[in-house]
């Protein structure tokens, strides 16, 4: 799709949809049990109050390099990763908070991990670009453009070599589409018939480059080049990323077909925290997605609607999804860092044995 | 001992592995149908089948990139690039993922893929085709790197490289595909980081390793001849891990070390060997350290030309007529 620049905010509603959601009735969603659907709402707002809470941690100091909230997006990773099984595997790029929480990692070892503390999921080593739990089939956080999806490519690859039905989501933003590495990705999955689904989370922006400016044509259309199929969906709701991907997914493994599937999103921080985000878009175009689109809104309204959600739960959510992450600041402010005698552990994985497997030198180091 | 060609000895390697290892898969251009650019795994196609063997499209970004990621679950795929100098397309891969996704992740995965080609000059094919790129690669922790010599260890290095659970980049040689040499039988796999010494001496060390073995022992031989000297060589075989105890062992016997690699100078295998013998070893040597590499140039076409601007037999032996 081409992102166009919404009308202004005075034209339109300054809420939510209040209607109920077109995707309530997909197979996939009418089955969710009252839990599930509370479960999909809890973690759209714990990645949301997560991330805020980094916000001012960022900001005295604490965090180190940069800070790329994924703040606005929710509904996608949340949905997305609500689908998988045990055979199916997620990667993205470095606005990988979301996704990370989305497929059930803690919340503490993540803040230490921007802390840059020994008890953070890479162990200090990775940051907040790089955040990974292989045991969740959650293969990174990748700090590099487009530069994961061969991989999740590969995980595909590995799961159909090996049997298994089951399929890989490789996510990447808009601006990743115009990746070489991308593109030879599309090529291998369709001429191999691969399990995978390159999921475009299209923000509108790669970094301060709007769509129109960065990128030619429709972004999932490309699919179409490779004899791909693709789907286009929007990102506010929730019901909808799930009604889009459960059939792309399904088909994945079922067929082992891949698939491209642009998800329409928006993401109301700049690209990173060290992003001014005043040069390259209007505050009204914020506001109103804000205003109108917010995920974590329309789905509040939407289990509203199903009386799913009370005034009171909805309170009792968010008050726990805050402590979570003031936990997470605690555990993080309380958690060592690695010391300089960790930096050449987890290097290879045969020095990280208690006998090597080679002979000679492996590192060299100096006085 | 059966006599099997560089070449043969790496596809006794290969078929011995898939064999053994059902997660073992060959991938890269023109492996399957076309019998390899060099013809290393001819044969296996239609011996394994298309599983095992996989022709991809021209596209390393793609391909060693999937493999990289096929790996992280658990599948062990050797992956040819035509030359090591296509590297370059694949770079981004090589070294932030393969090397860094390790570390970067805590020590939680394990990439044991295998990268493997030939990386040398002296075929005439010009600056992009001709690219010794060992250096480049050892530089980034997480990555090793194998450099055999001759067919046995080349065979053997191949098995150990294929059982690593770390990434491995295998680099070969064209010229060498076709040599020959004795190959013992069976399954046998050579250590990482234990260097050979080619051939025993007392007057001076030659650290070497790929072809430039071969132009130093022709070298020592000549000048045993006409000189009487009695020269060390030490092939290295694995660049990273290295054997830096057989080095400082043997200049601590001969005091004079000569270093010859198919590398331009710059920042060269040779640089980092000069740089630990002189930290380590500095009251064993009675000579500065000399290297014998490439020309600092980028890899000439004219055939004739190109054999002077790599390391040969003439210019080893004119290196090693300065030290000694």
């Amino acid at each position: 799709m081409s992102k166009k620049s919404p009308e202004s905010a005075e034209t339109k509603s300054d809420a939510c949809a209040v209607k109920p959601s077109t995707h309530a009735s997909a197979p996939v969603n009418a089955a969710l049990s009252n839990a599930q659907r509370i479960e999909l709402y809890r973690k759209m707002v714990r990645i949301r109050r997560f991330e805020e809470r980094c916000l001012p941690v960022y900001n005295s100091g604490k965090i180190g390099g940069f800070l790329h909230l994924y703040i606005g997006q929710e509904a996608v990773a949340v949905g997305a990763c609500s689908l998988m099984g045990k055979d199916d595997h997620v990667i993205t790029a470095y606005r990988d908070h979301g996704h990370a929480i989305a497929v059930g990692m803690d919340t503490k070892p993540l803040m230490a991990e921007l802390y840059g503390k020994i008890t953070g999921c890479s162990k200090g080593k990775g940051g907040s670009m790089h955040y990974f739990a292989p045991d969740l089939n959650y293969w990174g956080g990748h700090g590099i453009v487009g530069g994961q999806i061969p991989l999740g490519t590969g995980l595909a690859y590995a799961v159909k070599y090996q049997g298994k039905k089951g399929a890989a989501m490789a996510f990447m933003g808009d601006g990743a589409v115009n990746q070489g590495a991308v593109h030879e990705a599309y090529n291998l999955a369709a001429l191999w018939d691969l399990p995978v689904l390159f999921v475009i989370e299209n923000n509108g922006y790669s970094m301060g480059t709007s769509q129109e400016r960065s990128s030619a044509g429709e972004l999932g259309k490309r699919a179409e080049a490779y004899d791909m199929k693709f789907y286009i969906c929007g990102g506010h709701d929730v019901y909808e990323v799930r009604a889009t991907l459960d059939a792309a997914l399904t088909r994945a493994r079922e067929q082992s077909k891949p698939a491209v599937v642009e998800i329409d999103t928006y993401r109301y921080r700049g690209h990173s925290v060290a992003d001014p985000d005043k040069t390259y878009r209007d505050r009204a175009e914020i506001e109103d997605y804000r205003k109108t689109k917010d995920p974590i809104q329309v789905f509040q309204n939407q289990l509203v609607l199903e009386k799913v959600l009370t005034p009171a739960l909805i309170e009792e959510i968010d008050a726990e999804a805050r402590a979570e992450s003031e936990r997470a600041v605690e555990f993080a402010e309380a958690s060592p860092f690695p010391t300089a005698a960790d930096i050449q552990k987890d290097v290879y994985w045969e020095t990280d044995q208690p006998k090597r497997t080679s002979e000679g030198r492996i590192f060299f180091n100096q006085p | 001992m059966p006599v099997l060609t560089y070449r043969e000895a790496i596809r006794a390697a290969l078929s011995e592995e898939i064999e053994r290892d059902p997660n073992v898969v060959i991938m890269g251009e023109e492996v399957a149908q076309f019998n390899g650019a060099y013809k290393v795994t001819e044969g296996m196609l239609e011996k394994y089948g298309p599983k095992r063997i996989v022709d991809t499209p021209i596209s390393e970004a793609g391909f060693i990139g999937m493999g990289i990621g096929a790996s992280m679950l658990g599948i062990r795929p050797v992956m040819e690039l035509m030359f090591w100098s296509f590297y370059s397309v694949a770079f981004d891969q090589i070294v932030n993922n393969a090397a860094n996704v390790r570390y970067m992740s805590g020590g939680q995965i394990a990439c044991p893929i295998v990268i493997r080609g030939p990386a040398n000059g002296g075929t005439n094919v010009g600056a992009t085709h001709s690219h010794t790129v060992e250096n480049i690669l050892a530089h980034h922790p997480g990555l090793k790197v194998v450099v055999p010599s001759n067919a046995a260890d080349a065979k053997a290095l191949m098995k150990t490289a294929i059982r690593d659970n770390d990434p491995v980049m295998f680099l070969e040689n064209t010229i060498l595909y076709g040599e020959k040499g004795e190959v013992p039988e069976g399954d046998i796999t050579l250590p990482f980081g234990r260097a050979a010494i080619a051939r025993t001496g007392k007057d001076l060390t030659i650290v070497t390793y790929g072809r430039c073995v071969l132009h130093s022992l022709a070298a020592a031989e000549t000048l045993r001849a006409s000189k009487g000297f009695d020269i060390e060589i030490i092939d290295l075989r694995t660049i990273r891990p290295l054997d830096v105890d057989t080095i400082l062992r043997s200049v601590a016997k001969t005091h004079r070390l000569l270093i010859v690699e198919e590398q331009r100078p710059y920042c060269s295998i040779g640089s980092h060997i000069a740089a630990i013998v002189q930290e380590e070893a500095f009251d064993e040597l009675d000579a500065p350290i000399l290297r014998v590499g490439t020309i600092d140039a980028p890899s000439i076409y004219s055939p004739p030309v190109e054999k002077q601007q790599i390391p040969n037999v003439d210019r080893v032996i004119a290196g090693i007529l300065r030290l000694l």
